[in-house]
C-alpha cells in the first residue's frame, strides 16, 4: 500500500519538476521577447532605469507616435517606408520562391530525369551554405548590375535562400500524395494540369503554407544581407532600420522596441494564423491518411 | 459498344521489356480477368489500355478506335485503383461527382446520377462522408460507384480486393459480379488470385512474364491448361507434376511405376518421350473417397506422410515415385502418418506435358 502511495507521490514530484523546468526553458526562451515587446510601449527613461523597473507604471504609445510620426515628438527614422519595403520584399520573394518551389518539388516528387539525385543534392547542399558567405560576391555582383539598393536586388536573394528549402518540403508533400489520385482524377477526365490543381495541390496545401511562412520569415527577418545590399528607403527593410536607432553616442532603446514590435508582430499573426496547416505540414510525414 | 483489342502490344522500360507483344481481344459487355504472379506485367497490360502508361509497340482499340495516342480523359473508360485513390478532401458525393462535373455536366444531373449510383452501391447513407470516415469495404464501393456514374465503355479493375480482409473480399467479389450483371459493361480486371479469376471472370487471360500463357473460360483453363504454369497457378492446392517416360504405352514414372497413357492421349505421344503427369489432388483419393472414381483409373499403395483435415476432406501429403504428391481424401476419416492406403489416380482428369516445353500434349 505504502509503495503504491509513494510511487505516486514520486510521480506527482516528478511531473512537478517537469513543469517547473518547462517554465524555466520558456522563460529563457520568452523572457527577451517579451521584454522587447513591453519596452515598446514604455518610456526611455523607465527602460535605462537602475534598478530597473520590472512592471511599468502605466503602458504607452508614445514610441509608435514617434516613429510613426503621429505624436508632437518625431524622429527621422521613415518606418512606414522600411514596413512597405518590408511587406513588398518579403511578399514577392515568398510567392516566388513559393511558385517554384511548387513547380521544383513536383517534378522532383513525380518525374523521371537525368541528374535528378545530382540536382537534389546540388539544392541541398546549397541550403547548407550560409548566406552571409555570399555577401560579398553578391555585393560585387549586384553592384555591376545595378541592383544595390533596390527591392528587386533583395528579392532575388532571398528567393533564391529560399528555393532549395521550398523544393525539398513540398516534394516531400507531393511524395505522400498517391500518385493513383493523380492517375484517377485523369482517368475521370481531367487533364495533368487539373488533376495538379484540383487533387495534388488542395493535399499539399499544408505542406505548401508551411513552406510560404518559412520562407516569408526568413526574408521578414534577414538582416545579414539585406544591411550589406540597401541603402536608402528604396529598399531599407525593417530589421535594417533598426540601426537607424542607434546614434554616435545614443541608442533610442524605446523607439528601437517599438519598431522591433512592429516586426514581430506580423510575424507572429501570420504564424497563428496559418498555425492549423503548419502543424499538419510539420507532422505531415508521421500521420498516412 | 466498346470491345477492346490489343495487337502485338508491347512495353519496354528502356531495355527492359515488361509485356511482348500479346494479342487479345475482349468483347463488348465481356468480364475478362488478367491473372498471373506479381511482374507478369498485366497490370502494366492495364495501365496501357486505361493510358497510364505510354504504349511501346504494338495498338490497342477501345471500340475500334486506336487509342495508343489518347490520353485517359478521351478513352472513356473508368478505373478502381488497389488502394481506391479516393480524393481524400472530398466527401463521398463529391467522389462519385467528380467525373461528371469535370466533364461539364449540370448540377441537376449530377446529383440525379450520383444518387443513382449511390442506390446501386447502398451508399446513400454515406454520401456528405469523407473517405477516411469509411470502412475499407465502404471505400472499395465508393471507388465503384465513381466508376460506374459515368457510364463508361469499360471498367478497370486494378487488383481492387487486395487490400481487404479474407471475409470482405469474399462479400465485394460478389457484390462486383452482381454490379456486372447489373450495369452491362465490358470488364478487365487484374488479379494475382485465382480463386478471383475463377469466380469473376468469362474468360481468364493467365499471363506470366510478359506473355500470355493460355486464355479460356474458367472451365477451360481449369480443365485443360495450355502449360504446366496454368496447370499450377489455377486451382488449389496445384496440380502435381510428375516427371515420366512413355514407354511401351504407358506412361513410366521416375521409380519404374508405370500407369496407362490416358486414352484420349494415346495418338498424341510416341515412345520415348519425356512427359510431365499432371493430376490434381482431387483426383489422386483413397480408394472409396473420391469424387467419382468410376472412370478408368490407376492404384498404387502410398504413404501417407501428413494429414489436414478440413472439415468435408482432408488434404493428404504422400510420396508418388520419390516426388511430394497431394491427394485428398473425401469424406470424414481421420488419417494417421505412416498409414499406408491404396490411392486411385483418375486417368480420365490427368494431364499429361512435354518436358522439354512444359506444353499439354493434348491438343485443344
Amino acid at each position: 500500500m505504502s509503495a503504491v502511495v509513494e510511487s505516486r507521490a514520486s510521480k506527482r514530484a516528478k511531473s512537478v519538476a517537469l513543469w517547473i523546468a518547462t517554465f524555466a526553458l520558456m522563460l529563457v526562451m520568452c523572457l527577451p521577447g517579451l521584454w522587447v515587446m513591453l519596452s515598446g510601449f514604455r518610456p526611455n527613461r523607465e527602460i535605462l532605469a537602475k534598478p530597473p523597473v520590472w512592471l511599468p507604471e502605466a503602458l504607452t504609445l508614445d514610441n509608435f507616435g514617434k516613429i510613426f510620426g503621429w505624436g508632437a515628438e518625431q524622429i527621422a527614422i521613415p518606418v512606414p517606408a522600411y514596413f512597405t519595403n518590408s511587406l513588398i520584399i518579403a511578399l514577392t520573394s515568398t510567392l516566388i520562391a513559393l511558385a517554384i518551389g511548387m513547380a521544383g518539388g513536383y517534378a522532383f516528387a513525380r518525374f523521371r530525369f537525368r541528374f535528378k539525385g545530382g540536382l537534389f543534392l546540388g539544392l541541398m547542399l546549397f541550403r547548407a551554405v550560409p548566406g552571409v558567405a555570399l555577401s560579398l560576391p553578391v555585393f560585387m555582383l549586384w553592384s555591376k548590375l545595378g541592383l544595390i539598393d533596390t527591392k528587386a536586388g533583395l528579392i532575388i536573394v532571398y528567393v533564391s535562400l529560399n528555393v532549395p528549402f521550398t523544393i525539398w518540403l513540398i516534394d516531400g508533400f507531393f511524395r505522400q500524395i498517391p500518385l493513383s489520385l493523380s492517375e484517377a482524377a485523369q482517368v475521370d477526365g481531367c487533364t495533368r494540369w487539373q488533376a495538379f490543381w484540383k487533387i495534388e495541390f488542395p493535399l499539399a496545401r499544408s505542406g505548401i503554407a508551411s513552406a510560404g511562412v518559412f520562407a516569408f520569415l526568413t526574408s521578414w527577418n534577414e538582416f545579414a544581407l539585406a544591411s550589406q545590399l540597401t541603402r536608402s528607403t528604396d529598399s531599407k527593410t525593417l530589421p535594417v532600420g533598426l540601426l537607424d536607432f542607434t546614434a554616435q553616442f545614443t541608442i533610442d532603446w524605446a523607439g528601437m522596441c517599438a519598431m522591433a514590435v512592429i516586426i514581430i508582430v506580423p510575424a507572429l499573426i501570420l504564424t497563428f494564423v496559418v498555425q492549423k496547416h503548419l502543424i499538419a505540414g510539420l507532422t505531415f510525414g508521421g500521420v498516412k491518411g | 459498344m466498346a470491345a477492346i483489342t490489343l495487337e502485338k502490344v508491347v512495353k519496354k522500360y528502356g531495355a527492359l521489356g515488361v509485356v511482348h507483344g500479346i494479342d487479345l481481344t475482349i468483347a463488348h459487355e465481356e468480364f475478362v480477368v488478367l491473372v498471373g504472379p506479381s511482374g507478369c506485367g498485366k497490370s502494366t497490360t492495364l495501365r496501357m489500355i486505361a493510358g497510364l502508361e505510354d504504349i511501346t509497340g504494338g495498338l490497342v482499340k477501345i471500340g475500334g478506335q486506336v487509342v495508343n495516342d489518347l490520353p485517359p480523359r478521351k478513352r472513356n473508360i473508368s478505373m478502381v485503383f488497389q488502394n481506391y485513390a479516393l480524393y481524400p478532401h472530398m466527401n463521398v458525393r463529391d467522389n462519385l461527382g467528380f467525373g461528371l462535373k469535370i466533364a461539364g455536366q449540370s448540377p441537376a444531373e449530377i446529383s440525379k446520377r450520383v444518387g443513382e449510383a449511390a442506390e446501386i452501391l447502398g451508399l446513400t447513407p454515406l454520401l456528405d462522408r469523407t473517405p477516411a470516415e469509411l470502412s475499407g469495404g465502404q471505400r472499395q464501393r465508393v471507388a465503384m460507384g465513381r466508376a460506374i456514374v459515368r457510364n463508361p465503355d469499360a471498367f478497370l479493375f486494378d487488383e481492387p480486393l487486395s487490400n481487404l480482409d479474407a471475409k470482405l473480399r469474399g462479400q465485394m467479389r460478389a457484390e462486383i459480379k452482381k454490379l456486372h450483371q447489373k450495369v452491362r459493361t465490358t470488364v478487365v480486371y487484374v488479379t494475382h488470385d485465382q480463386v478471383e479469376a475463377m469466380t469473376l471472370a468469362d474468360r481468364i487471360v493467365v499471363m506470366k512474364d510478359g506473355h500470355i500463357e493460355q486464355v479460356g473460360t474458367p472451365m477451360q483453363v481449369f480443365n485443360h491448361p495450355a502449360t504446366t504454369f496454368v496447370a499450377t497457378f489455377i486451382g488449389s492446392p496445384p496440380m502435381n507434376l510428375l516427371p515420366a517416360t512413355i514407354s511401351g504405352g504407358a506412361v513410366r514414372l521416375a521409380d519404374g511405376t508405370a500407369v496407362p497413357v490416358p486414352d484420349r492421349l494415346t495418338g498424341h505421344v510416341r515412345d520415348g518421350m519425356a512427359v510431365l503427369l499432371g493430376i490434381r489432388p482431387d483426383d489422386i483419393s483413397p480408394v472409396g473417397h473420391g469424387l467419382s472414381q468410376d472412370g478408368p483409373g490407376a492404384e498404387v499403395a502410398l504413404t501417407v506422410d501428413l494429414a489436414e483435415p478440413l472439415g468435408m476432406e482432408s488434404l493428404i501429403y504422400t510420396r508418388l515415385a520419390g516426388q511430394e504428391v497431394q491427394a485428398k481424401l473425401y469424406g470424414p476419416r481421420i488419417v494417421a502418418p505412416g498409414e499406408v492406403l491404396t490411392f486411385r489416380l483418375a486417368l480420365d482428369r490427368a494431364h499429361l506435358f512435354d518436358a522439354a516445353t512444359g506444353k499439354t500434349v493434348r491438343a485443344l
